[in-house]
């Protein structure tokens, strides 16, 4: 098969490439971008640590390949910070909840209640339960990151009141 | 840290928030897979489709044909190049079993290796891999350890009966009057499944053989750097300067990233043949198919008791699967199985005996309390043996577990105990839990058709070994020009926050601020030796390092201030990156003064007083580890027609001596709890009648996810200080030994009145459903003829 031109607009960059189409997303932003902030972890779409966001929505960057994301807008854990560099409310409720240990599986999470808590920023906790079950993590059982989603959660619903 | 003093400000003991969080919540940690070297080639794996076969002709041909492929390499190709594969930890004395980095002549797994393609890109390396042509001879296979001893077939001709080894305590027959007396014996075998370490990072490597220097660098998914550092340099016939290992972040490793197994070796050895970088990461399913197994064995516990429920004997007849490959030997992590058996309990008599078998599968590795099957035969046992005996099972634990005025107390297998305090775990998580009124609501729940249950499990957990390449701990320090400190240690850290502990310590030590205080880890160029994380040593051991190596700094920080402030040594505090008199907190200065006189004023020293601020010191831990011990307590609801748990609470009462961070220590344990409900009711290595694999992606090997796992409490007891330094103990690995027998006992109280016994794991919807149906209709045929029983 030919390989394809694409542009993608990753975290408010534009970007221009050649790619073969079965290049996945995740290996596109991987490599040919440099943002090695998505991770791979079972490239069946299993896990979530490739989970980035689409045009808004929360996608597996290894089931999609970077010839569907062709005009597209991509946002990466790279671009959930502020342009400071000041963690997200999400990013800084993780931290202060020891809501990740290896930090390989955190991006998809970080990516994941993002743009989750966007859709519903007053949860339940069966629904932070829910909304975090496509994410795999094998280091804190979870404990850190439900408390880092409830208390997000808090803080979104404090600043917008 | 007695000798070093504190300064004003402590860190240690406190919740303070990791260093390593502000790169990793950015996308910015630099993980092996997000290295990228000048020219750097991939490399894919071609493995055997057979359990077992005969290897016949390697035709590359068409793999080399396609462009961008750079080489298919083979047994014959690169097994004669390795000068020596052994481990430090294990030695070269033990009689180790066979790993050949690719398969020789034969393949004995389903995945094993057979070639190593080397191509332009994964994608190139994967599309060659899939051309080389492979003539295979399918022999019969021995897929099932446990009947391997009488199989026909042999997974390695050397070893008869598949025995790769065994070993024993004392016989049988000397202890046997405590069994002949007993008022009670009770024997189970208790089995449980093949499991996975399954980091979410799987695992891989970049070597770089620079010709010209004849130096390999090595960026490892490793956690041990300088273990690859050692074990390249033996592999390829390097001295050891000429290897350097550089390890940043890892995805979690949990046993599995502790040494180099036989795709590093073979990716080790392909990148000297080509002369340049070699990349491989390894896919998911690779990880699930290849990278090792762990927990797959069975033993017989046997429980001797008297009429009050006192524990007389304990003994433990073991097997174990080690695979066609173990990593590293499995024998001695067989037999510490068997001594740590009789756990945390006022018992008198005791032996084992340990079987470690080969099979057709991949190979056994270590994985997070490598021998925590003892703890699952004997927590389980106990609760059978509660029920037998109609003792309320924590009433017969506070009846045999050891007290802390009981320490120090030499277990019948000569295990040496001391500085825990087994039964205030018990009692603060009984308390936390409210036994009682857990009891009361489970009667309420049975009479309205609702099965709730309580499953206890305690153990004792030999933590920081202390002997042979993990006798010893370094660390460097330097107070930079600017008055700014790193901390270098060895590292390894694989998401238990190493970098954390190492700055929490060094602040502390030297009364620096912690925002002062940076540290390097996991590159051999420049860090000292050690052993990296496993034996959940790594608290103790980099506590010890920093204290000897900040002490050094401490006395020279005391000594140049003194002398500036014109004070005595005596009267000079170091607190805030300050050093100041005493009870003039006006007259101080700051590390960064005493820095620029270190550096760059060296006449204003005092007299003798070499310039520089830096210290290098090792610290040796004294006697052969230290002992933590722990009790989880977890409740369940079982739905008795889909066999569904719920896990309501759960409840852990660790006794790892004082801690550095609690939420450091909490994150340990969790991450371990959460693995052993997996163990307990998910997760299964399963494999065919023939030994093919059938979970080898994550729809097939069930991680638990955030819909299962409960709130996890925690009873933090630290009564009993370790006797190294700040009295701290290991906490990685115990939440993965106390977790399946808890939730396994729990489940099974929930069954109490079906009288269901459940010696086998995991504990699937479909097994309790079948054990459910199996005591309805034992029950039935008991009344249709009359109840003989």
């Amino acid at each position: 098969m030919a390989d394809v031109a694409v542009v993608v607009t990753v975290n408010g960059q534009r970007r221009s490439a050649v790619v073969e189409p079965r290049l996945t997303l995740a290996d596109f932003l991987r490599e040919r971008c440099q943002l090695t902030g998505t991770h791979l972890g079972c490239e069946h779409g299993a896990c979530g640590a490739c989970t980035v966001l689409l045009d808004g929505q929360a996608v597996r960057g290894c089931l999609v390949f970077a010839v569907q994301a062709d005009g597209a807008s991509v946002t990466t854990v790279e671009g959930i910070a502020g342009p400071d560099g000041a963690l997200s409310t999400v990013q800084q409720a993780f931290r202060e909840h020891h809501g990740l240990q290896c930090g390989f599986c955190t991006p998809g999470f970080v990516t994941s209640v993002t743009a989750f808590l966007r859709d519903n920023p007053s949860p339940t906790d069966q629904e932070i339960r829910d909304g975090l079950s496509g994410n795999l993590c094998r280091c804190t059982g979870y404990q850190g990151i439900l408390a880092a989603v409830r208390a997000a959660a808090a803080t979104i619903n404090q600043e917008t009141r | 840290m007695t000798a070093v003093g504190a300064g004003a400000a402590r860190y240690a003991g406190t919740r303070v928030q990791r260093v390593e969080d502000a790169r990793l919540l950015t996308g910015a940690g630099t993980f092996v897979d997000d290295v990228t070297r000048p020219g750097m080639l991939h490399a894919c794996f071609v493995r055997s489709p057979h359990p077992r076969a005969r290897i016949g002709s390697v035709d590359a041909s068409a793999a080399l044909a396609l462009p961008g492929v750079h080489a298919v390499f083979t047994a014959d190709d690169l097994n004669g190049d390795v000068v020596e594969a052994w481990y430090t930890g294990t030695g070269n004395t033990v009689p180790d079993t066979p790993r050949p980095p690719l398969a020789a002549g034969e393949a004995r797994f389903a995945g094993d290796i057979v070639a190593l393609v080397v191509a332009g890109s994964r994608y190139l390396a994967e599309d060659a891999a899939e051309l080389v042509d492979v003539d295979y001879e399918p022999l019969p296979a021995v897929p099932d350890y446990a009947s391997a001893r009488t199989a026909e077939a042999l997974v390695h001709e050397a070893y008869a009966g598949n025995l790769a080894g065994e070993l024993a305590g004392a016989p049988a027959e000397t202890i046997a009057d405590a069994y002949d007396g007993a008022a009670h014996v009770v024997s189970e075998t208790i089995w449980e499944q093949a499991q996975g370490a399954v980091p979410m990072e799987t695992r891989g490597l970049v070597a770089e053989w620079s010709r010209g220097s004849r130096e390999l660098t090595v960026w490892a998914g490793t956690q041990a750097p300088h273990e690859v550092r050692m074990f390249a340099a033996r592999l390829l016939g390097l001295p050891e300067h000429s290897v350097r290992v550089i390890t940043r972040d890892v995805g979690g490793g949990f046993g599995q990233k502790v040494v180099p197994l036989r795709e590093d070796i073979c990716v080790l050895l392909a990148a000297r043949r080509l002369g340049g970088a070699v990349k491989w990461i390894e896919d998911r399913r690779e990880n699930l198919q290849s990278a090792g197994t762990a927990r797959h064995e069975h033993g017989e516990a046997r429980l001797a008791f008297d009429d009050a429920g006192t524990l007389l004997a304990a003994s433990l007849d073991h097997v174990q699967d080690v695979g066609a490959y173990p990593t590293p030997w499995p024998v001695m992590t067989g037999a510490a199985t068997g001594m740590i058996f009789p756990g945390p309990y006022r018992v008198a008599k005791g032996t084992f005996r340990h079987a470690s078998v080969f099979s057709n599968t991949p190979g056994r590795i270590a994985y997070r309390g490598p021998w925590a099957f003892e703890t699952l035969a004997r927590e389980v046992t106990l609760d059978i043996a509660a029920r037998r005996m109609a003792i309320d099972p924590a009433e017969l634990r506070r009846r045999n577990l050891l007290r802390r005025d009981e320490m120090p107390y030499s277990s019948p297998t000569g295990m040496p105990y001391d500085h825990m305090d087994p039964l205030e775990t018990l009692e603060r998580a009984l308390a936390i839990l409210d036994y009682d009124a857990f009891r009361a609501e489970q009667a309420a729940a049975r009479g309205q058709g609702r099965y709730l249950g309580i499953g206890i499990s305690c153990y004792a957990e030999p933590t920081t070994p202390a002997f042979g390449v993990y006798a010893t701990e370094g660390a460097t320090i330097r107070i930079e020009p600017s008055g700014k400190v790193n901390v270098y240690l060895a590292g390894g850290s694989a998401g238990n926050s190493l970098e954390t502990t190492a700055v929490q310590l060094a602040a502390d030590a030297l009364g620096a601020s912690l925002a002062d205080v940076h540290t390097i880890q996991g590159d051999t160029a420049v860090t000292p030796f050690g052993a990296g994380t496993g034996g959940s040593r790594s608290g103790s051991m980099i506590a010890g390092a920093v204290a000897v190596t900040a002490g050094e700094l401490r006395a020279k920080l005391t000594r140049l201030a003194a002398h500036k402030l014109e004070a005595s040594e005596a009267d000079i505090e170091l607190a805030r990156s300050r050093a100041a008199v005493k009870g003039d907190p006006d007259a101080g200065v700051s590390f960064a003064e005493l820095a620029d006189i270190a550096y760059f004023q060296p006449y204003a020293l005092p007299p003798g007083m070499p310039p520089g601020l830096e210290a290098s010191a090792r610290y040796a831990a004294a006697g052969i580890g230290l002992w933590a011990c722990a009790t989880h307590v977890c409740t369940c609801e079982v739905d008795v027609t889909t066999g569904k748990v719920t896990l309501l609470r759960y409840v852990v009462g660790e006794d790892c001596g004082h801690m550095i961070n609690p939420a450091v220590v909490e994150g340990q344990i969790a991450g371990g709890v959460v693995q052993g409900i997996g163990g307990a009711l998910l997760e299964e290595l399963a494999y065919d009648a023939d030994g093919n694999p059938v979970a080898t992606t994550f729809m097939d090997y069930l991680l638990p996810t955030a819909t299962e796992v409960p709130l996890i409490e925690y009873a933090h007891v630290e009564t009993a200080p370790g006797p190294g330094p700040g009295g701290y103990k290991g906490v990685g690995e115990g939440g993965a030994i106390g977790a399946p027998p808890a939730v396994v006992n729990a489940v099974a109280d929930a069954l109490a009145p079906f009288g269901v016994t459940i010696t086998r794991l995991p504990l699937s919807p479909a097994a309790i459903a079948s054990l459910i149906d199996a005591s309805l209709i034992d029950h039935g045929r008991e009344q249709e003829t009359g109840g003989s029983q």
